[in-house]
Formats: structure tokens, C-alpha cells, sequence
């Protein structure tokens, strides 16, 4: 299969300008004659279906949750990125460009994220405009900090609560649409297939979680904004609910996964305090801009922290990265932390923890200060492990939080089945093979408010679709396929239950394709990702029916489709001969342990196309080319 | 440690429900509320019983959706915590848990712990945002808010709607909900010009939803997982005062009914029982 990302020829500053010209208007008083749906209503789905709305559409927004505003962007804390230039320390849209390209480890693609830094401004003018409370200065203006491996103030935040605000923003512009009865909102309501008729996307297959009606919708166009798939590794940073099923869906019905072996790994997390742990909780990033990190220089020193002295700590980052030290980017904060605990220097109960040390930063801003800053953060964590941090360095360890990898999709955001657009982390557009922190919320947003919008426009203004009824052969097809699968899934009746084989899919997955892999452990996995799935379809028990809200249902069927996906994952990384990014290959590394890319053989999109079970899925390349910014080994030093 | 779990069990709106008892022998202390009954629910699924559905999703206590009675207490003993956040060393060695669903006539029981809290989506629905179409926005230093105005609209904003409030109060009032998002709204610039619309539509919807009226008694408040302050009731009825005043002689919009249980409460229990 050949791969058109449509990207635009002439210069990237006026690409999208050009694009956005070139693309076909559908008529204001045909827009209500059509039907898009929406399946999630996080940043990127709330958005969309808000802007859709107000553009006269007909909008149906689709949720697994109680309500739309339960998504899972809203646990975002640190803040959004925007090449405003507010504090005059020499953003522009070309750094923030570059710094993003850079940070991807040159495995994104340039025009989209051009893009992206481009639409960040307007970002955040909508936001502030719906009411969206950014933190301010005395005089009244918008307050910026620096985060996550930059080195400008250009990151936007709302206390340790960002994500939520912009949540509520979008969650807000979205009720405002239902109340004027543009958008419908299906909340509980799960999509567990897509409509392909004639090659195009046409609908969706939905499971009323409170009913257990099986219900099919028809539409011109589907957008999924469903998120990233981080849960495949059990534990995660990620809501409870957070899944696949979606993208998994639509790629089984032909749509291409991109990258799937992306994984970003969030350095600063609570430890795991024991078997029975559900997920991990995130400690916004930000405090890496006033704590700092280290670990006792000698192996197994069991002391308190405060009884190590200074000359017998090791502030490993500021050691090896004198230049950006505790804020360099995610991807290597968190494999040094695994390097020094690896070593026999980790801290705390387990031997798997850092310290991050507030001690000098409140000797030199003061309490009060901090407080200000992390309060709420600082709270949390004394909740969980009932420390104060205020007093006693806090324990942190990584953990998976995002996905780059997802569906692939052109500069348009439409998969390879036309009529299907993914927006957000769902698909795998603009981050490469790392994402900078503040830049998830940038593309959420920017996907939803300020690029679907037109260029959905475009497919429906150019695309002859006829109507579809529900007797079509394809839409029973869907429907019949989803009823096997909850059924079968009900009639095995097996021992184990569901969480059990997440679990221990999560372990393989953390051991051979998580913070750092080989071809050997990649291979491992594969094999018992395979007998495991085998085992789940034989022995795995879901109790209740299938008629009511049954919550082992709902997870039966999620995890069913991790244990796909954890394969196609480590195919991915085992073909990924190179290291970049969240992928850290050991067979790849500098002398001095940093990631090694190969450019020559690596440097493309790797698209995954699904040919039924059992059989290797087929692998397009996306060649990447560079214009703007020249691939060169990343340095933190 | 060792808990009694006494847990609401409900199979369904038709079902009565009932109390049933679940000893746990080997509670971790370091593991939080929700985290003890996943371990309950494996240990249920495994002896072929169905597990008690619970509503959670990020178990961050940001996302709104976990929330039950412990022992009378929405989210449990702990201040400005959510259930999902509440340690199990809180609890005594050999303590009985009673756990129950919020109970209000505006959210119906769905299922053991789970109601429906769609009523919340509503009241947002009839007036809470800012009415400002995608691409009509000026610079965000256009307009300036000063520290003190932002962070008192952030102190509103930071309600995660999850309802305790609500299952705090005698008379089952959405106020402090409603009133957070009115006052973060109106407190900010961007969002006076509504400002009289947006409380009466929203205090329309919240009684046709079939909440209580408020009579300041402020449960609420203490119950808040995010501590919203009780002024923010104030502030709605002010707007609210105001809004009526101003827009005495003109027609305001009439809201119908949206929903079966909207027009009054059908539940046989007594919503406040404890055990």
C-alpha cells in the first residue's frame, strides 16, 4: 500500500495558509444535512464536536464514560505550549517548531508540526476567551514557566490543573452545542466497531453500557479522538478506562497503525507500593523546575535522605547534563533513573525510586512560595504515601503515561479509510518518537478547534456519499461481529479473570518493550503475548450477562484487543533496528549510553496494515524527509 | 488489616437493594478505597459471584467519577479527598465499612454504587460557559485579569462534579455545584456578559432536574473533595436576584421537564439512612 500524507509542496510557513485555501467549503446551509460522529470527548473529541457544531453539523459525540467530562485529558496538570513570546526570552514559531522536531527525536513529520506551532497562539486566545483560568501576573497578564527540556517560559498553566480547565472549556463549548441541538452527547455508550461501506467509513457499532443494546449509527464522516493505548502495560498513568478498542477496531477494518513501539515513559511518578497497585499516579513535571534529583553515590546506602550529606549525593542529571540539567526531556530523565536504580542506587522500599529534593529551592524562594507553585501536587503526594514533602524529599519513578504511536493518519488527519479522521493521541502525527511535556494539550486542542474543522469540510465537499441503510450487508456484518465477540467472551467461563491476564500481559510488556528492549526480549515477548491470548480465549471468566452495565464485560473485551496490540508493539520495536526517542533499543546506544538513530535505515513513518489472525501484519514506510530542521544527535549537555 | 465491608447491593432501578456484608482479611493499608474493592471483586469473580460495580477512571481524584458513602460520609472520613485518593490506613483494624451510592431523587440508581449524574450535564448545558464560537477570540492579553479575580474563578473552577455535594446535603441540592460554575464564570471579565442569562437558566434547570432548594447548612461544602467555599452559593443567588430583577419584564426561557424522574423523586428509601 503506498502512503499519500498529502503534505503541501512550497514553503512550511505558509503550508497550511495554502492548504486551507485549497480546501473545498461544504455550503452553510448543507452542513446540517450532515452526520459526523465523534467517539470521545476528550480535548481532541470535545473540541471537534463543539467546533463541528458551531459550524451548523450535525454531530453525534460518543463517550464510554458517565460524562463527556470525564476524559481522561482532564488529569493533564502541568500546563499547554504556545509560541507566544509573552515573556520576550525568544520564542517564535519557528523554535517551538524546531524544539518539537527536535525533541521527537527527527521521527515526526515537519509540515504537522509546523503546524501545530503554528495554531498554538490561537490556542490559547480561544481558551482564554471561553473563560479558561490561566495563571496571571499581578498586572493582570498571562504568567508563563518553562517545562520539560525547554529552555524559553512558553508553557501556559492553570495551578497543577491545567488539563482540566482546558477540559472544561472544551466540555463546556460542547454542552452549549447540545443545548442548541447541534451535537448529541451518547455518554456510556461504546463504539466496538467501525462501518466500512465501499471503502469509506460510513458509521460506527456502539454498546450501551447501561442496557447492553447493541446499536449501529450512521454517518458521513467518523472522527476518533478515543486516546492513547498506555494501558496495554497495565500499570500507567492513564485512567482505568483508557483503551484500544477504538483505533484497534478501525485498524482491524483496514485503517494503518503508525509507530506503535512509540512509548513515552513519565520520569517523575509515586513508586509501586505493592501487588494490588491499580495505577500510578503522575507528579506533574513541572516540579523538575524546582526540585532536583539525585541518589546516595554508594550503592545500598539505606540512610534517610537527610542523613546523606551533600558530598555523598549523586544529582545525576545535573552531572551528566550540565546545560539543561533535572529539565532535560522525558525520555532520557527517565532512562537515567533507570540506569542509577539498575546499579543497586535506588531509593525507598522497593530500590525502584529517585529522590527529588525540594530542600534548596525553599531555602531560596521560601515555603510559601513552593506552595504557591505545587500546593496541590505536594497535597497528593502526602495523601498517597503519607509523607510530607514540605520536609522529606519525595520518592519519584517513571512510568508510562503516552503514546506516540497510533493511527496513522495524513496531513489532512484522515486514516487510510477515507471518511475516517483521528485526532489527538489517538493518532500518531506529531511528536515522533517523543513527546516534549505541554505539547499533548497543544495538539488535542489544535486537532479539534482548529484543523478537523476544515479539512472535514474538504472530504465531504468533495465526496459523493450516498444513503446507507441499516440492512446494509456491511452494517449486519459489524453488528454480528461485535455480538460474537461479547458472547464468546461470556461463554468461556473459564479460572482467571480478566485483570489477572491484563496484569500479566502489563509485565511482559514493562520487562521486554518498555524503558528499554532487545531483539532477544522482544522476541520473548511475542511468544508469550501469543500464548497468553491463546490462554485468555480458553480460560479468561466474565461473569454476568451481557444485557445490563456489566463492568467485566466492558474490560473483557478491552483487554482482548491489548493483547493484540502488545504484539504488533514489540513487531514494531524488534523491526525498529535503531534507538530513538521513547524506543531505547540496548543494541543501539552511544559509547556514553545515549540513544543511537540510524537515519539512513530508520528514517520513515513504520505503518502497520492487519491481515487477519495469525498472520504478520504488512509494514509500509513513510519515508521522512527533513527541509527545515537537520537531523543531528540530540545533546542535553 | 482486617474490614467488614457492608456494601449497597442494587441490581438495577427496579431492584430494592439491600446491604450485603463482605469480610476482607488481608487489607494492605497502603492500598486506597477503590483498591480494596478490586481486590474484593477478584476475589468475587473468582467464586463465581457478579463483583460490585463502581464507578472510577483516572483514580487521581481529578476526573469526578469515583464517589460513595462511607459510614455516612461522602468519599469517606479524610478532608479534600476523593475515594479514589483515600488510603486504607485511615480505616481502623477490624472497622465495618458501610458503603453506599450517593442518593438523590435527580440521580437514580443505575447500578450497586453507580447513578446516573447526567442531571450535572444538564444544568452545564442550560448556561454554563461562555458563549464564544471557535476563531472569535482576541489576544489573551487583550483583556487583563488581575491574580486576585483568576485565582478566586480558579478556587470555583477546580469542582470535578462528582456529586458529593449534593449526597452531602438534607434537602439532595446541587447548589454548591452549580454555584462553582457560576461563579468562576462570572467572576471573570470574559464572562459578565452573561452573567444574568447563565444564573437564571442554570437555577432553572437545576430545580426542573429535581434538586433541593438550599437552605445554607453548608454539609456541602465540608463534603467538597475540592473544597469549594460556600460563597459560591452566594454569588449564585446573587446573579440570580440580579438576573431576575433586571429581566423581570422579559420572557425567560421556560425549561420543560427533560426526564422521567425529573419531576420529583419516586424513591421509597429514606435518602439520608446510613445503614
Amino acid at each position: 500500500m503506498a502512503l499519500d500524507s498529502r503534505i503541501p509542496t512550497g514553503p512550511i510557513e505558509q503550508a497550511w495558509e495554502k492548504t486551507r485555501f485549497d480546501l473545498k467549503l461544504v455550503n452553510p446551509a448543507n452542513k446540517r444535512k450532515h452526520t459526523i460522529i465523534v467517539v470521545g470527548s476528550g480535548l481532541a473529541g470535545a473540541s471537534a464536536s463543539a467546533t463541528l457544531g458551531e459550524l451548523g453539523y450535525n454531530v453525534k459525540c460518543f463517550c464510554f464514560q458517565d460524562s463527556p467530562r470525564r476524559a481522561h485529558s482532564i488529569a493533564a496538570q502541568g500546563g499547554i505550549n504556545a509560541a507566544k513570546n509573552y515573556q520576550n526570552d525568544g520564542d517564535s514559531i519557528y523554535r517551538l517548531f524546531y524544539d518539537t522536531v527536535k525533541g521527537g527525536d527527527f521521527r515526526s513529520r515537519e509540515a504537522n508540526v509546523y503546524r501545530l506551532a503554528e495554531i498554538s497562539v490561537k490556542i490559547i486566545d480561544q481558551c482564554v476567551a471561553q473563560g479558561v483560568p490561566f495563571a496571571r501576573e499581578y498586572g493582570g497578564s498571562l504568567t508563563n514557566r518553562s517545562f520539560g527540556g525547554a529552555q524559553v517560559s512558553r508553557t501556559f498553566y492553570a495551578r497543577g490543573q491545567t488539563g482540566q480547565q482546558l477540559l472544561l472549556g472544551a466540555y463546556q463549548a460542547l454542552e452549549r452545542q447540545v443545548h442548541a441541538g447541534t451535537v448529541e452527547m451518547l455518554a456510556r455508550t461504546e463504539m466496538l466497531d467501525l462501518i466500512v461501506i465501499d471503502g469509506k467509513a460510513r458509521g460506527i457499532v456502539a454498546r450501551n453500557l447501561v442496557t447492553g443494546e447493541i446499536s449501529t449509527y450512521i454517518a458521513d464522516a467518523v472522527v476518533l479522538a478515543t486516546g492513547g493505548y498506555g494501558n496495554v502495560y497495565y500499570l500507567s498513568t492513564n485512567a482505568k478506562g483508557s483503551n484500544v478498542t477504538a483505533s484497534w477496531r478501525a485498524h482491524k477494518r483496514g485503517a494503518l497503525f503508525a509507530n506503535p513501539c512509540y512509548t513515552q515513559i513519565h520520569p517523575t511518578c509515586i513508586p509501586v507500593s505493592g501487588d494490588y497497585q491499580s495505577k500510578l499516579t503522575l507528579m506533574s513535571e513541572s516540579l523538575r523546575n524546582d526540585g532536583r534529583i539525585w541518589v546516595p553515590m554508594n550503592k545500598g546506602d539505606k540512610r534517610k535522605p537527610d542523613q546523606i550529606p551533600e558530598a555523598e549525593r549523586d544529582y545525576y542529571l545535573e552531572r551528566r547534563y550540565p546545560s539543561f540539567g533535572n529539565l532535560v526531556p522525558r525520555d532520557v530523565a527517565s532512562r537515567n533513573a533507570k540506569a542509577v536504580c539498575d546499579e543497586g542506587r535506588g531509593v525507598g522500599p522497593s530500590g525502584l525510586g529517585v529522590y527529588l529534593d525540594f530542600a534548596d529551592a525553599i531555602r531560596r524562594l521560601g515555603e510559601q512560595t513552593i506552595r504557591e507553585r505545587y500546593g496541590n501536587l505536594f497535597d497528593m503526594y502526602e495523601r498517597i504515601t503519607d509523607e510530607n514533602p514540605y520536609k522529606v524529599p519525595m520518592r519519584i519513578y517513571p512510568a508510562i503515561h503516552y503514546t506516540m504511536g497510533g493511527l496513522w493518519v495524513d496531513y489532512h488527519l484522515q486514516s487510510t479509510i477515507p471518511g475516517l479522521f483521528v485526532l489527538g493521541e489517538a493518532n500518531f502525527s506529531d511528536h515522533g518518537a517523543n513527546r516534549l511535556g505541554a505539547s499533548a494539550l497543544m495538539q488535542g486542542l489544535s486537532d479539534g478547534y482548529f484543523i478537523i474543522p476544515y479539512t472535514i469540510g474538504n472530504y465531504l465537499a468533495t465526496n459523493k456519499l450516498g444513503k446507507v441503510e441499516e440492512s446494509n450487508a456491511e452494517v449486519r456484518n459489524a453488528v454480528a461481529c461485535v455480538n460474537e465477540t461479547i458472547s464468546k467472551l461470556l461463554s468461556i467461563k473459564g479460572k482467571r479473570t480478566v485483570d489477572s491476564f491484563h496484569r500479566e500481559l502489563g509485565k511482559i510488556m514493562w520487562e521486554y518493550c518498555g524503558m528499554s528492549r532487545t531483539a532477544e526480549g522482544l522476541q520473548k515477548a511475542i511468544g508469550q503475548i501469543r500464548e497468553l491470548r491463546d490462554d485468555y480465549w480458553q480460560n479468561v471468566t466474565v461473569p454476568g450477562t451481557g444485557a445490563d452495565l456489566n463492568q467485566s464485560l466492558e474490560k473483557a473485551g478491552r483487554v482482548a484487543d491489548f493483547l493484540e496490540l502488545g504484539e504488533l508493539m514489540c513487531i514494531d520495536a524488534l523491526e525498529r533496528n535503531e534507538s530513538c526517542g521513547g524506543h531505547f533499543r540496548e543494541e543501539y546506544q552511544t559509547p556514553d549510553g545515549e540513544a543511537q538513530r540510524d537515519d539512513d535505515q530508520f528514517s520513515y513513518v513504520a505503518a502497520w496494515n492487519y491481515r487477519g489472525p495469525g498472520n504478520r501484519p504488512e509494514l509500509t514506510k513513510e519515508p521522512l524527509e527533513f527541509e527545515y530542521v537537520h537531523p543531528s544527535q540530540r545533546s542535553y549537555k | 488489616m482486617k474490614l467488614t465491608l457492608k456494601i449497597w447491593r442494587q441490581t438495577g432501578r427496579k431492584d430494592k437493594g439491600r446491604f450485603v456484608s463482605y469480610a476482607m482479611d488481608d487489607v494492605n493499608p497502603e492500598m486506597s478505597m477503590l483498591e480494596c474493592l478490586d481486590v474484593l471483586n477478584e476475589t468475587l469473580i473468582e467464586r463465581g459471584e457478579e463483583p460490585v460495580a463502581f464507578e472510577h477512571d483516572c483514580r487521581e481524584g481529578i476526573c469526578g467519577s469515583c464517589g460513595f458513602m462511607i459510614n455516612g460520609i461522602p468519599h469517606g472520613p479524610l478532608p479534600a479527598t476523593t475515594v479514589c485518593q483515600l488510603t486504607m490506613r485511615h480505616f481502623k483494624d477490624g472497622e465495618e465499612l458501610v458503603i453506599e451510592p450517593w442518593r438523590a431523587a435527580a440521580f437514580p440508581a443505575v447500578k450497586d454504587l453507580v447513578v446516573d449524574r447526567r442531571s450535572f450535564d444538564r444544568i452545564i448545558a442550560a448556561g454554563g460557559y461562555i458563549s464564544v464560537s471557535t476563531g472569535n477570540a482576541p489576544d489573551g492579553n487583550a483583556i487583563l485579569v488581575s491574580k486576585e479575580t483568576s485565582d478566586r474563578a480558579m478556587d470555583a473552577a477546580a469542582c470535578i462534579g462528582c456529586g458529593a455535594c449534593v449526597a452531602a446535603c438534607p434537602n439532595a441540592s446541587s447548589a454548591l455545584f452549580t454555584g462553582a460554575k457560576i461563579a468562576h464564570l462570572s467572576i471573570l471579565p470574559q464572562g459578565a456578559p452573561e452573567r444574568d442569562r447563565r444564573a437564571l437558566n442554570m437555577v432553572a434547570q437545576m430545580n426542573v432536574e429535581g434538586f433541593g432548594g438550599c437552605t445554607n447548612i453548608g454539609e456541602c461544602t465540608g463534603a467538597c473533595p475540592k473544597e469549594i467555599q460556600l460563597e459560591v452559593i452566594a454569588t449564585m443567588n446573587r446573579d440570580f436576584i440580579r438576573g431576575s430583577w433586571k429581566r423581570r419584564d422579559q420572557d425567560v426561557r421556560t425549561v420543560k421537564p427533560m426526564t422521567e424522574w425529573s419531576t420529583g423523586s419516586k424513591l421509597k428509601i429514606d435518602p439520608h439512612a446510613t445503614s
